[in-house]
């Protein structure tokens, strides 16, 4: 424990700050694309119903979600330019599919709320929504599994000399990445049911979703059970990392509490409590991971601090997150709370 | 095509794509606002339709601009990682910053869309304030970053890796200020002088409904001033490149041999291999009088540079041409505007300037292309300038044609898509 405080400098702050805003990405990003994955899910006789629960849940905030993940791309190539060159080399093909599925997610729900004018169209555009939403949670899962495997270091070496399968396609086209690209899924869509049941302002609905992260809770419990047996083989790294030390075991203990506190609570219908316990959850597997992996940003080979950028550099990059933090913060709290509360005056 | 050349096309065509949907975010906004304020102003309803109706619009833009750059965010890794591991901490800088105001749009932006019944009226503008400050702050960080590739400053460099970085000097690069004017400007007489030309095009057709001529009026309010101001911004950035960039001005003028008095050559077509422009208008010691405010003024050309460190010269003569002529074209027809209301014309009763107004409507977009053409093509074979050759920064990935392939049709796709919807909307209040 005091190594690991003691080997804490600027790269690992940033490095730190660049999880965190990782973490913000998941709660809130992710929520998003779990919704849409209870969109195409909709079912039983209020289907419509939970679609337009769905919209209007994410409408006036999934623009703002969305820029955390630009936040930890800038963050990325500001301070670990080397790293953001293997992976955006190495994942290019899984990359490329992610945005893929960003840019159809995008446009296809402001598509559906404001440029369609029969029920046809909407319905088009929901279901493109709605795919993109599932396909992307599953790609970026699967990245982090690439990542975290040791995959990428390894095809990062025979980058120029080995066969093109071999080294842009294995590293993520692997059991381990997918079983983790699956987990995120589950993860993103066990979020959204959990806030759709206290954004639900009836009964009935409120209802489904409960029915809905029940299930979900399932699928990660599967799902992270599935991505921990592969870790033992594949990615033996953090394999070890997930079990061993003392501060890898409290984190690991931690999210096994929040799990069943969300279970709990969604049993007992204590929804706030419950949205909490699964925020708790989903952070916690995060760091989890990023402590599995210390203090490597690309297992086994590039560590945090090799792949940092000059002291000048992240110096004023820890100086511009003060800052942005400063205005940032009370901004997101402003928009947040403006939508949770109930309409004040008409028009 | 080789993965070089798929590479820059792809990069080309999302940048292409995306600047649309970037110079739309920051205007619309500023006519958005202006119009929710005629409304509290004057009370008249027809700007509050008019205000959610444009709210509505930059909705729409907003998004596909949000989600192409962040395609764009990611492509400055996919396709150059060399680029990226050597400029990264010094473009990082303004990057941040950009994502920062990026973010505060998005937050204000949701808050104005969805806010209308929610918050104060007082709130509810500054918001919309808020969105249009952080757009164009947004431009002015993003080009700072282009403006670094054309003049890098803060980076000491040996045996091709970076030692030192200062990354304030580097976003304060002697380019910086009049690329990051001229592309605000753009943006502002792109758009206003787009939405004027549509509302004209409908009331040439016909139609009486006072949106139309409410959203002209203000939309002229953005477009035309900006249109006035361009080529004086032009000039300062046409300077600039004389003494920062000499082969790009030559490139781009079609200069081949180092002249004194040189002339201003309008039109015509660079022959690179017997290194002279055919065909074109001179206009004698003009070039030398604009580019250096003298007409004895040394102009150097391409052949007193390396074959080898030339852009490809035919397309960026050619654009530039496009673009100074488009703009003079929107600045002349600002101009009649101008002459027009301090006439007390009305101006949505004059025909000819109705009609003027029309033709021009797509040149501001026209422009911004032509002129990302002349600053990005004419940088070439450099993707920072004296430092890194742009085939040095392409990934070793093999097959990239198939990604410029699949980038290419997502985004025609869009195009279409986005045309057709806002088409539609245009027409609801016909």
């Amino acid at each position: 424990m005091n190594d690991f405080i003691a080997s804490i400098d600027r790269p690992e702050i940033v490095a730190g700050i660049m999880i965190l805003a990782l973490n913000a990405y998941a709660l809130m990003g992710g929520a998003d694309f779990g919704g849409g994955v209870w969109d195409l899910l909709a079912s039983g006789p209020r289907r419509e119903r939970q679609r337009e629960l769905i919209s209007g849940t994410i409408a006036p905030i999934w623009e703002a979600n969305h820029v955390w993940l630009i936040v930890v791309v800038v963050m990325l190539f500001t301070a670990f330019p080397a790293a953001y060159g293997v992976l955006s080399v190495v994942l290019h093909v899984p990359l490329s599919l992610m945005l893929v599925g960003i840019v159809l997610r995008g446009s296809a729900f402001v598509f559906r709320s404001y440029g369609s004018r029969t029920r046809e169209d909407r319905r088009r555009w929901g279901l493109a929504f709605a795919i993109a939403s599932t396909i992307t949670p599953l790609l970026l899962g699967d990245i982090v599994g690439a990542l975290s495997s040791g995959g990428v270091a390894d095809a990062a070496r025979r980058v120029g000399r080995g066969a093109f399968v071999e080294v842009f396609v294995s590293p993520w086209l692997a059991p381990f990445p997918l079983a983790v690209g699956a987990l995120a899924l589950a993860l993103f869509s066990f979020l959204a049911a959990v806030y759709l049941t206290v954004a639900a302002q009836d009964d009935e609905v409120r209802e489904d979703f409960r029915r809905r992260a029940l299930a979900s809770a399932v699928a990660v419990f599967v799902t992270a059970g599935i991505a921990l047996l592969l870790a033992r083989g594949e990615a033996s790294r953090v394999g070890i990392g997930l079990t061993a030390g003392r501060l890898a075991v409290a984190v690991q203990v931690a999210t096994g509490v929040a799990a069943v506190v969300a279970i709990g609570a969604l049993w007992r219908r204590r929804y706030p409590l419950a949205r909490l316990a699964a925020g708790a959850q989903v952070s916690f597997i995060l760091w989890g991971w990023a402590l599995a992996q210390y203090p490597y940003l690309i297992p086994p080979t590039l560590a945090i601090r090799d792949a940092a950028a000059p002291a000048a550099t992240l110096e004023l990059l820890l100086w511009a997150l003060a800052g942005g933090a400063v205005i940032l913060i009370p901004a997101l709290v402003y928009l947040f709370r403006t939508f949770n509360a109930p309409v004040r005056r008409a028009l | 095509m080789s993965d070089l050349l798929a590479a820059r096309s792809q990069m080309a065509m999302s940048l292409a794509f995306h600047i649309v949907f970037a110079e739309i975010g920051i205007a619309m906004p500023v006519m958005m606002v202006l119009a929710e304020w005629r409304w509290r102003r004057t009370g008249d309803a027809v700007y509050l339709q008019l205000a959610k109706r444009w709210a509505k619009g930059t909705a729409m833009l907003f998004a596909v601009g949000a989600v192409s750059g962040t395609v764009l965010s990611f492509e400055l890794g996919l396709l150059w990682p060399r680029f990226m591991e050597l400029a990264g901490p010094v473009i990082g800088m303004p990057f941040s910053l950009e994502g920062f105001a990026f973010f505060t749009e998005a937050i204000f932006l949701g808050l104005y869309l969805y806010g209308w019944e929610r918050i104060s009226p007082r709130a509810h503008m500054v918001a919309g304030v808020i969105v249009a400050v952080s757009g164009a702050a947004s431009a002015v960080f993003v080009v700072m970053v282009n403006a670094w590739m054309n003049t890098p400053t803060g980076i000491t460099v040996l045996g091709g890796r970076i030692v030192a970085v200062d990354p304030i000097a580097g976003m304060l690069n002697p380019s910086s200020f009049q690329q990051a004017l001229h592309m605000l400007i753009a943006a502002y007489a792109a758009t206003g002088l787009a939405v004027a030309g549509i509302h004209a095009l409908v009331i040439l057709r016909g139609a009486t409904a006072p949106l139309h001529r409410h959203a002209l009026a203000i939309a002229l309010c953005v477009g035309a001033p900006a249109a006035l101001l361009q080529p004086l911004s032009g000039d300062l950035s046409a300077r600039s490149i004389a003494k920062l960039q000499p082969v790009k001005l030559a490139a781009l003028e079609g200069q081949f041999d180092t002249e004194r008095g040189a002339p201003l050559r309008i039109g015509g077509w660079p022959d690179t291999d017997a290194r002279v422009t055919r065909y074109a208008i001179e206009i004698p010691r003009a070039l030398s009088l604009l580019a250096f405010h003298d007409p004895g003024a040394e102009v150097r050309g391409l052949s007193s540079f390396p074959r080898d460190e030339w852009p490809p010269v035919p397309i960026v003569h050619l654009g530039f041409q496009v673009m100074v002529g488009l703009g003079t074209a929107m600045a002349l027809a600002s101009a009649w505007v101008v002459i027009s209301v301090l006439r007390r014309r009305v101006i949505a009763e004059h025909r000819p300037l109705l009609t003027a107004l029309a033709i021009v409507a797509p040149f501001g977009f026209i422009a911004t292309e032509a002129g990302w053409i002349v600053t990005e093509v004419g940088r070439q074979p450099w993707v920072v300038q004296g430092v890194l050759r742009t085939a040095t920064a392409v990934t070793p990935m093999p097959g990239l044609v198939v990604p410029f392939v699949v980038f290419t049709l997502l985004y025609l796709a869009l195009a279409a898509i986005v045309v057709s919807m806002m088409a539609s909307l245009v027409r609801e209040t016909t």
